[in-house]
């Protein structure tokens, strides 16, 4: 049984739908992603989660529990999670012990048990030392501490978090993504996280729910999210990409001015009519001259167009021979061309991950 | 089922939704309902007696031309004044700045008792001073006239002109002005084709707010045109409640009052919200002040003159006569006594009981209005029950009932049963609280627009109810900002008259209605005495509200 399952939740404000049928979930002690572009509804999901928010449609479960159904669901105090906020939401009035012990303040702990808790906590996030201080007095950072301990200290069934770090600094944000695994390695709390930032979900989650205009496109664990995207949301949204859009004819698909032999395509069988493919930049290798043919590669006639020096790697615009495509490749610092050089595109097709033929 | 899911503080919503109409839906209600009923049900009658009397037109003439006389002069007086200290490198301007501070908290009513010192027949001060330079046997000045009467109240309610427009010309950029210079245009004509036009709006909107404050007032026409022998609506109004009170006339001679009032600051809105005549959305560009060369002292002189007219001059009599054995007798030390203060505050049972409901009943009102509004700001800005706007709109309608007419609400309302309040301190308080809920409510919401919600979102997912959020979270955070709005609901209700003339009975006397009560027996040292108490408790207010929130405070536009 999962954790915490949504069944075909819908949220809508007015005739805004903010979320639309969503699906999700959650194992015991999972940790997933809600990633996507602001306004997709990934915010709006959490809260119906954490009952901030009623669902207009659908339900929410936890242990196989009904905890959120149209017009009728509980409370969010009633539902034992914890969240971490945006702005944090450090209470102002209180020191940062007073803020970490709250939630075991309201579950009527002991005085005993709370000072053992919240002295182990605030050891575990570094801040023992700044337990008497007010949080106008922390940095971003130092915050964002408390935060985390102030929601794990309740043990809570489920931890949600919205865009925890999107107001710190980048060398922050960065240390805070891998202490957040960290912490979840340690605790093993179903998490729930959502981000617009895809390297925050790619280090943190177990899996990601690539989420926009409301929907959610595509679940799965970060590598497969990479290397086999589903949409052309999804491909264009994770990393960088290039679409190809051909056609089957015979053994080839077809695409503008080359074509590659079907067999060797990941999933050959699959592939019929119109087909639409994302290809990482990383996933085309260029050389000078026309490279020997071997197991399963193609190499395909082209021109630089276009190049830009980003010191850990070059970004090269190519246009295959008589084409209106610009592809774009990733290429080491070393390999170097020029503008207007002829070069030869190396690519494996079973690098090319077919998506949904949706037009952006 | 459904019922062990919901909120349990909905009910408490509810609850304060039901006060809120009880307090502001009611009277308006049962005045309206009093001006269209007689003996035999629904009749016309009350308008018919309210309008058939040729004096009772004429009142509501005159208040129309003390009204546009009074909007016309505050115009004069608070303009140059503010185009002085905001845009000029006049010196003094903290000198200024405080007089018109200093004009805010002398209440109108006592500004007209030492005018009457000041500029009384024969025995005003201007009038002595004029007959012994000139040798003269009578004064020129009778301030028991029309004239006097504007003058008194445009000298006492200019402020409002003067906070509404230097507001605008803060937010004028100098580079509109440069963009005019360079084209040729000198300091005189740029300021009158680019400054004031971007103005305009704003001195038409507190031109409205001076005519609308000059024709509610009750106090200041009291005292000045009854012994003028001329009549005004809220003096009319008064007198429809000698008795026997006839209620009836009385709600249906106000009803003209309500509608004008309503009318006019829909109006206002309507000017104040047409921002794209002028950037009164953010400060835009460099500014730099006019360089005024010779007339920096003239200006100077100008607003010194303006200030005198409403502070210095009326504080210097009221001071003179609140510590003089006999006022006429003038400044001489023989003359100095503590006898009126002591007599106020120690001697006299009437007085002294009238102090302490004074400051009780302000400071009830003030901690009811301001409980009252956080409710309502709390629950319109939660959106915890539907049509939480309409809450809003009532809570703020106060703003535009005059206080005299919402005296006769009150009156129409709670004098007969289900709940009779007329003749204890209640309806008073109540009063007051309805008045100044409006005050209450734009700080609250203010107050509490700077809390963000996650805070509160943040205890309700940890396990505590919106209650608790409220109690642990919320009212610590909004201690400052409300002792603020306290103050300045305390303040009005300390000095209120227009509505607690028409609701005390023997026994809950406040201290502006006893020197209201007293000015017919002309014994102006105690009068004076009275008047100084009052403005040293708002003093000592304004003082706290200084050290509470900074010195912009009172003079603040969103209080005006």
């Amino acid at each position: 049984m999962s954790k915490l399952a949504l069944a075909r939740v819908g949220c809508r404000f007015g005739g805004v739908v903010a979320v639309d049928d969503v699906s999700l979930a959650l194992a015991s002690g999972e940790f997933v992603s809600l990633l996507g572009p602001s306004g997709c509804g990934k915010t709006t999901t959490l809260r119906m989660i954490a009952g901030l928010l009623e669902p207009t449609s659908g339900t929410i479960t936890m242990d196989g529990q009904v905890i959120s159904a149209p017009g009728t669901s509980l409370p969010p105090e009633r539902r034992n999670m914890s969240m971490i906020f945006q702005s944090y939401a450090i209470w102002p009035n209180m020191t940062v012990a007073e803020n970490v012990a709250f939630g075991l303040e309201v579950r009527r702990r002991s005085r005993d048990e709370i000072r053992t808790r919240v002295e182990h906590i605030l050891g575990v996030v570094q801040m023992a030392h700044l337990r008497d201080r007010y949080p106008s007095e922390l940095s971003g950072g130092q915050q964002q501490r408390v935060a985390l301990a102030r929601a794990i200290v309740v043990q809570p069934a489920v931890l949600l978090l919205d865009e925890p770090l999107s107001n710190l600094d980048a060398n922050l944000r960065e240390e805070m993504r891998y202490e957040i695994r960290r912490l979840h390695d340690e605790f093993h709390i179903t998490t729930v996280y959502v981000t617009h930032d895809q390297a925050e979900a790619m280090v943190t989650s177990d899996r990601i729910a690539v989420m926009h205009q409301g929907r959610i496109e595509q679940v799965d664990e970060p590598r497969a999210l990479y290397a086999r995207p589903r949409t052309r949301f999804v491909a264009g949204f994770i990393g960088r990409t290039n679409f190809l859009d051909g056609e089957v004819r015979d053994d080839q698909v077809v695409f503008d001015h080359f074509a590659l032999p079907q067999a060797l395509f990941a999933e050959p069988a699959s592939l019929s009519g119109r087909v639409a493919f994302s290809l990482r930049p990383q996933s085309i290798h260029l050389r000078r001259g026309r490279p020997a043919a071997s197991q399963g590669t193609c190499a395909i006639a082209g021109q630089v167009v276009q190049r830009a020096y980003l010191g850990e790697h070059w970004d090269y615009a190519v246009r295959p021979q008589g084409s209106a495509l610009e592809l774009r490749v990733t290429a080491r610092p070393h390999e170097v061309f020029e503008v207007n050089e002829a070069v030869w595109l190396e690519l494996d097709p079973g690098q090319l991950a077919q998506i949904e033929d949706r037009p952006p | 089922m459904r019922w062990r899911h919901r909120d349990r503080s909905l009910l408490l919503w509810v609850l304060i939704a039901g006060v809120l109409l009880a307090l502001v839906v009611n009277p308006l209600v049962r005045l309206l309902w009093a001006s269209v009923h007689g003996a035999a049900g629904f009749t016309l009658d009350n308008y018919v007696t309210a309008y058939s009397r040729w004096r009772y037109l004429e009142a509501l003439g005159n208040s129309l031309v003390l009204g546009l006389a009074v909007g016309l002069l505050c115009i004069v007086f608070g303009v140059p004044m503010a185009w002085a200290v905001s845009r000029t490198d006049m010196p003094g301007k903290g000198l200024v700045w405080a007089a018109v501070l200093g004009t805010f908290i002398v209440p109108s009513y006592l500004s007209a008792v030492a005018w009457i010192l000041l500029a009384g027949p024969n025995a005003g001060w201007l009038n002595r001073g004029f007959m012994a330079l000139t040798g003269a046997a009578a004064g020129p000045f009778n301030v028991y006239s029309m004239p006097g009467l504007v003058l008194v109240i445009a000298a006492s309610s200019f402020p409002y002109m003067f906070v509404f427009t230097r507001s605008a010309l803060d937010l004028i950029s100098s580079e509109m002005e440069d963009a005019a210079t360079t084209l040729g245009a000198g300091i005189v004509r740029t300021t009158l084709r680019v400054t004031l036009p971007l103005t305009l709006p704003a001195i038409m909107a507190a031109f409205i707010v001076e005519f609308l404050e000059a024709i509610a007032l009750f106090g200041a026409p009291a005292l000045i045109a009854l012994p003028g022998r001329f009549q005004v609506m809220t003096t009319t109004l008064w007198q429809f409640f000698e008795f026997p009170p006839r209620v009836e006339v009385a709600a249906a001679y106000a009803m003209p009052l309500l509608l004008i009032t309503v009318l006019l600051f829909w109006l206002q809105q309507r000017i104040i919200a047409r921002k794209g005549y002028v950037a009164l959305t953010g400060k835009g560009g460099e500014r730099r002040l006019v360089r005024l060369g010779g007339w920096r002292w003239p200006l100077l002189g100008y607003c010194l003159l303006v200030t005198s007219l409403g502070f210095f001059m009326p504080m210097v009599v009221v001071l003179q006569a609140a510590f003089a054995k006999a006022w006429g007798r003038g400044f001489s030390l023989d003359n100095l006594t503590l006898h009126n203060l002591r007599f106020v505050l120690v001697d006299q049972p009437l007085t002294r009981a009238a102090t302490v409901h004074t400051f009780v009943y302000g400071g009830v009102s003030a901690a009811l209005a301001l409980a009252l509004a956080l409710a309502i700001a709390y629950i319109v800005r939660r959106g915890l029950v539907p049509f939480g706007r309409a809450l809003a709109y009532v809570a703020m309608a106060p703003f535009v009932i005059p206080g005299i007419v919402l005296a006769i609400g009150f009156y129409a309302a709670y004098t007969s049963p289900p709940l009779v309040l007329y003749g204890t301190a209640w309806i008073l308080i109540l009063a007051f609280t309805t008045r100044f809920l409006p005050i209450a409510y734009a700080n609250s919401d203010a107050a509490l627009r700077s809390i963000n919600p996650e805070l509160e979102d943040a205890v309700r997912v940890l396990g505590g109810g919106r209650l608790l959020a409220l109690r642990r979270v919320v009212a610590p955070l909004l201690k400052r900002g409300l002792a603020g709005a306290f103050i300045l609901v305390f303040i009005p209700a300390t000095r209120e008259l227009s509505a607690a003339i028409f609701l005390y009975t023997t026994g809950t006397q406040v201290l502006s209605v006893l020197l209201f009560d007293k000015s017919d027996e002309g014994n102006f040292e105690y009068l004076a005495a009275i008047g100084l108490i009052l403005v040293l408790g708002t003093v000592a207010m304004v003082l706290a509200g200084f050290r509470l929130i900074g010195r912009d405070f009172m003079l603040r536009r969103t209080t005006a």
